[in-house]
């Protein structure tokens, strides 16, 4: 498809149409933690949006305040600096109407695989039979029905992740964030798991915030990739991805593709080498 | 087909030492007061469960072990509990525990004879004493032992403190709560012996001790032999609940934890 391909980077980082309210507004944000040594800067100056339905990507090599990023996001940690806001509305703490990934799969071994998915429904109060009735829907789109009684620990790494991405979808929320869900899972799991985010995400038009250190999997799956410096955590560019969708593996082999990952790839090379 | 043999040789191995116990005492001439052969033990222990004496007793040390057991357990759930959830508590609590914890808690057994008297209080309240400790301990540091993960997790989702409490910390902290209560029944029965020891009118420990100052040796072995056949049964008690209540628990299945329990007694 060669009507895929690079948008210049000014104009990449503004926000989409600007009538549109965007889904996530992050403005000057930064954050320091304080420690015994005096404070440690992870995040300065950090200025983006997210549109609603976009599938963003934050890339950047360990250490350089993505999941901070995510945290703040999430309404878990306070910023120090700016704002981020949500719909509008400034992140003062956890809310419910958005779901969370993290890097391992978080499930609880005393809940069965159903009642694990279960949780947020069971925390927020939400209809018993309904979000059951979603809950094995939405396992046997990710491939798991027959699945719902069993036991966290009789599943597979990627099966587990699997089933925290459907926990995450399950209560409704606008918005998605992942920090690294896949990256504890091996390479070929890891595609697999790519694919099927992206039919998720194709079918349900969720807002999406994910972290990976992968810039092939940002490319892949991203519709914007936001690449950070190493520290403090800085935005170095924000590179839009045009390649139509959806994706097959195949498109990782298209010049495009390449381009995009060069592109991205050089960021690191200048400051000597991706970390991660 | 091996456990089986392996069952068998176990049985014969007991029945040798038994003989080889009994032959010894017999060849040696050891005099009865001193070690008495295993079939002396077997003929006491036939004769007070005929007399219905050691039953008799048997069912007082088992009253006073189950309640100690549940006022112990109990309490020190909820004070665990407190103590986990709040700093301020465990601040000030903190040197009590500390002190408390060094002590050895049969020392205070004379005093609680004294305060509550020959029956069945100080022998409740001793148990309950010493069956404190290991449970509460445990239940502090199940509390704790949440994963980061977990609880933000759990924030995330805007859970309520007692919402993580119940749904993330107290299912978390099972495995320690247990494992404190295997230790806490076996602690139970401890501390009710060592109350009769003290003073009693009735009991397994009273009764060891009667007949120990009569001379009565193989008696007081007999009355032996029934402390750890109970001591067994109580501890099987726990061992069946934890399999139920912990069928998700790693360590269940890999019965890994029994020698940390082990370490713990
Ligand atoms: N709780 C904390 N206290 C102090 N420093 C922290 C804390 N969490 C993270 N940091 C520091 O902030 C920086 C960014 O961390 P993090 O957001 O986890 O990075 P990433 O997810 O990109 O690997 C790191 O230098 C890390 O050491
Ligand atoms: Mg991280």
């Amino acid at each position: 498809m060669s009507r895929a391909g690079l948008a210049p980077a000014g104009e990449a980082r503004e926000p989409r149409p600007a009538s549109v309210q965007p889904m996530i507004a992050v403005r000057r944000l930064a954050k320091s933690y304080a420690t015994k040594r005096g404070g440690v800067v992870a995040l300065e100056d950090i200025d983006f949006a997210v549109a609603e339905g976009e599938f963003l990507a934050i890339l950047g090599p360990s250490g350089c305040g993505k999941s901070t990023l995510l945290k703040i996001l999430a309404g878990l940690l306070p910023a120090t600096g700016g704002e981020a806001s949500l719909r509008g509305t400034p992140i003062a703490g956890p809310r419910r109407d958005i779901g969370v990934v993290f890097q391992s799969p978080v499930l609880f071994p005393w809940r069965s695989v159903l009642h694990n998915v279960l949780l947020p429904a069971d925390v927020q109060r939400l209809g018993r039979a309904e979000h059951e009735r979603i809950a094995f829907e939405l396992l046997s789109l990710v491939g798991l029905a027959g699945f719902e009684h069993r036991y966290p620990w009789e599943l597979s790494g990627g099966m587990q992740q699997r089933v925290a991405i459907v926990r995450a979808l399950v209560h409704d929320p606008a918005m998605l964030l992942m920090d690294e869900p896949f990256g504890a899972l091996d390479a070929m799991t890891r595609e697999q798991m790519n694919l099927e985010l992206q039919r998720i995400w194709l079918e349900r038009r969720k807002t999406v915030v994910f972290i990976t250190h992968s810039i092939p999997e940002a490319v892949f799956l991203a519709d914007r990739v936001l690449v950070m410096t190493p520290r403090p955590g800085r935005i170095a560019e924000i590179v839009a991805v045009d390649l139509p969708r959806p994706r097959s593996l195949d498109v990782m082999s298209t010049p495009d593709f390449g381009a995009a990952v060069k592109r991205i790839r050089a960021h690191f090379n200048a400051r000597g080498g991706l970390v991660a | 087909m091996s456990g089986a043999r392996n069952a068998m040789l176990r049985l014969c191995l007991i029945a040798l030492s038994l003989a080889l116990w009994e032959a010894a005492v017999r060849l040696l001439a050891v005099p009865v007061y001193v070690l008495p052969p295993p079939s002396g033990i077997f003929t006491a222990l036939y004769r007070g469960i005929v007399s219905t004496v050691y039953v008799q007793n048997l069912w007082v040390t088992l009253y006073e072990t189950i309640l100690g057991f549940i006022a112990g357990a109990s309490l020190a759930f909820l004070l665990g509990t407190v103590v986990a959830l709040s700093r301020r508590t465990e601040y000030f609590l903190y040197p009590y525990i500390i002190m408390f914890q060094s002590l050895p808690k049969v020392a205070l057994a004379p005093l609680i004879v004294v305060w509550f008297g020959l029956g069945l209080t100080s022998k409740v309240v001793n148990a309950a004493l010493i069956a404190f400790f290991p449970l509460m301990v445990n239940t502090i540091v199940g509390l704790r032992s949440a994963e980061e993960d977990r609880v933000n997790l759990m924030r995330s989702l805007d859970a309520r403190e007692w919402q993580i409490f119940w749904m993330l910390r107290l299912p978390g902290a099972l495995p320690f709560i247990m494992a404190g209560l295997e230790v806490a029944m076996i602690f139970a029965l401890i501390g009710a012996i060592v109350a009769e020891f003290v003073g009693s009118q009735a009991g397994l420990g009273m009764l060891v001790q009667t007949l120990n100052f009569n001379g009565d040796v193989a008696g007081a072995f007999s009355i032996l032999l029934m402390l750890s056949v109970l001591g067994l049964l109580l501890n099987q008690i726990i061992v069946v609940v934890r399999r139920r209540v912990l069928f998700w628990d790693a360590s269940e299945k890999t019965a890994a934890n029994d020698a940390s329990k082990g370490a713990a007694l």
